[in-house]
């Protein structure tokens, strides 16, 4: 057994162009693990998922993804060794049907197209869109597109899964059903973190919050450690 | 699901045309328009070969045209030099057309879009002056095949039915490649790089390999083509074979008939071909120049009225007619996108 954590962040820093968007940013993430990421808009929140995805090089700073240096790597690369992503802004493929889309995924870990079906099949039930399957991606509503990227991201077989607001626009029905949606991909044993603002939908299922502000983590705890720290309230409320 | 009816509905369909692509010459006996066949078939083989990198996977190449040439001037120069047959010298010419698109699709992939097309323009143009200045290859004079010799071994033939049916199983090989292609996991990458490639890349798929992938088949199948002009027309110069025209009649063959889909380059041929052939016996040798006039139109109706090409038309149609079954929607106006 790797006795590494999934995931470990040392000093992790990225700078565009003289603009800070992530300033030494240390944490840990363990195997199943549900760590949620918060912040005020622009804390740098969607710049740290794209560099741990291999989408932006790190400035300063190392990623280690079960003890391995995956700095710098590139999204394929990633991928590969079991990161998977859905984007802020939902990315499907227009001109295929969901049951395409999420064939694409699968296709990572099996490239015989009526193998990645079954998987895809599989994936679609797990996030209820069997019904769907047959719709072309471009006709499904946004929060149907959203569960579509989960399910994309899953039949990838990751090992950590960078959810980016998949719960942002949902009503409370939908929000309930997304954190149930988050738990079991906790209990297959995918970690995952999950960017999200709407805070009723996280803090329930987060084993650990972690908070950025300005760029820089300004805490890192449970949630109920999180709803009480000074810094977090003043980051959220002003001062 | 109905894939299966599809794909047999699709599949009878397909035999059906090619049974009377098979015996369309005997009731066409006329030369000249068995002339008018072979160059509609020839049109429908490049734009399905371009079909693959253009369509499928969306990088739109305006260059084709030196995939074109460098097989019709490979597996001439083998012809002429060391007497090797075009059987060989055909399969000769795609290998180096391939090699050329590895060499050239590395760095003008790190192009994106529009700026692609541009690149892909550059190195075209830049091929056909450097053919024309090349003693070697006779440069601006050109290559003439030898006038004397007949029969299947060096593929030049004195009638025209014999090049018909080998122009109609090139292009049913180019058909069944890039029908392979399509049903494999490699189709189903092509799509995602065109759709979304930041989001195909975060499933692993790697962009750079399988634009090569996509560029460095269909510049093997174009060489081909290429090659059977130059043993059709008995002579090539740089100005038949590598012109920027012949790039754009490419792919707007393609873009024509439906992008991404199988057939749509055939059908586009069809098209194409028959409008540039009345227009060149109404307007004849004065109107030089006025297939230039028919593509700038084409591509300016498509690009209005079916950015999915004549297919797509075709698709909507069928979808709108009352009592129509919902066809399978597999497109949509992203298509065309270049």
């Amino acid at each position: 057994m790797n006795t590494a954590p999934l995931l470990a962040v040392d000093g992790l820093g990225k700078a565009f162009d003289g603009l800070v968007a992530n300033r030494d940013i240390s944490f840990i993430v363990h195997h199943g693990e549900i760590i949620g990421l918060i912040g005020p808009n622009g804390a740098g929140k969607t710049t740290l998922f794209n560099c741990l995805a291999g989408f932006h090089t790190p400035t300063t700073g190392r990623i280690a993804f079960e003890g391995q240096d995956i700095t710098g790597s590139t999204p394929e690369a990633a991928a590969a060794l079991g990161i998977a992503r859905t984007f802020q802004i939902v990315r499907v493929f227009q001109s295929m049907t969901a049951l395409e889309n999420v064939m694409v995924g699968a296709m990572l870990r099996n490239k015989r197209v009526a193998e990645a079906r079954e998987r895809a099949e599989d994936e679609l039930a797990f996030v209820g869109l069997s019904h769907r399957a047959d719709t072309p991606a471009s006709d499904l509503t946004v929060s149907e597109q959203k569960r579509l990227e989960v399910a994309r991201a899953l039949a990838t077989e990751p090992k950590l899964i960078l959810l980016d607001e998949v719960m942002a626009g949902l009503n409370p029905t939908e929000v309930r059903e997304a954190s149930a949606l988050v738990h079991r991909i906790h209990q297959r044993g995918i970690a995952s973190i999950i960017v999200e603002h709407v805070m009723e939908g996280i803090m329930p299922i987060a084993h650990r919050m972690l908070v950025l502000d300005y760029g820089a983590k300004i805490a890192d705890g449970t949630p109920a450690e999180i709803a009480e720290n000074p810094a977090v309230i003043a980051a959220y409320l002003g001062e | 699901m109905t894939t299966g009816i599809n794909i047999s509905r699709k599949g009878v369909g397909t035999a059906a045309l090619l049974a009377l692509a098979a015996v369309l010459p005997l009731a066409v006996t006329e030369p000249s328009q068995q002339n008018f066949l072979i160059l509609i078939l020839m049109g429908a083989q490049m734009g399905v070969a371009w079909n693959i990198v253009g369509g499928y996977a969306g990088q739109v190449s305006l260059g084709h045209a030196v995939f074109y040439g460098i097989g019709a001037y490979t597996s001439t120069m083998l012809l002429l030099t060391l007497g090797l047959t075009p059987w060989i010298g055909a399969l000769a010419g795609g290998l180096v057309a391939a090699a050329f698109a590895l060499a050239m699709g590395w760095p003008c992939f790190r192009l994106k879009g529009h700026y692609f097309a541009m690149a892909t323009i550059a190195v075209a143009e830049i091929m056909q002056i450097l053919v024309t200045n090349s003693d070697a290859l006779e440069g601006a004079v050109g290559l003439y095949l030898p006038m004397d010799q007949s029969g299947w071994g060096v593929l030049i033939f004195l009638s025209k039915l014999p090049y018909y049916y080998v122009i109609l199983g090139l292009l049913v090989l180019t058909v069944l490649v890039s029908w392979a292609i399509e049903r494999s996991h490699i189709g189903y990458y092509f799509r995602a790089i065109k759709d979304e490639p930041e989001a195909a890349r975060a499933l692993g798929v790697s962009l750079t390999r399988y634009k090569l992938i996509a560029l460095t088949v269909s510049a093997f199948l174009t060489a081909m083509g290429g090659s059977f002009y130059a043993q059709k027309e008995m002579f090539i110069d740089p100005g038949s074979v590598f012109a920027t025209t012949i790039s754009i009649k490419i792919a707007l063959i393609a873009i024509l008939g439906g992008v991404g889909r199988l057939m749509g380059p055939v059908l586009g041929a069809v098209i194409l071909i028959t409008i540039e052939e009345y227009s060149r016996t109404l307007f004849g040798s004065t109107g030089s120049g006025t297939d230039m006039i028919i593509y700038a139109a084409m591509i300016i109706l498509v690009a209005v009225f079916s950015p999915s090409g004549v297919l797509g038309l075709l698709g909507d149609l069928r979808r709108h007619l009352p009592g129509a079954k919902p066809a399978e929607v597999k497109t949509s106006a992203k298509e065309a996108r270049p």
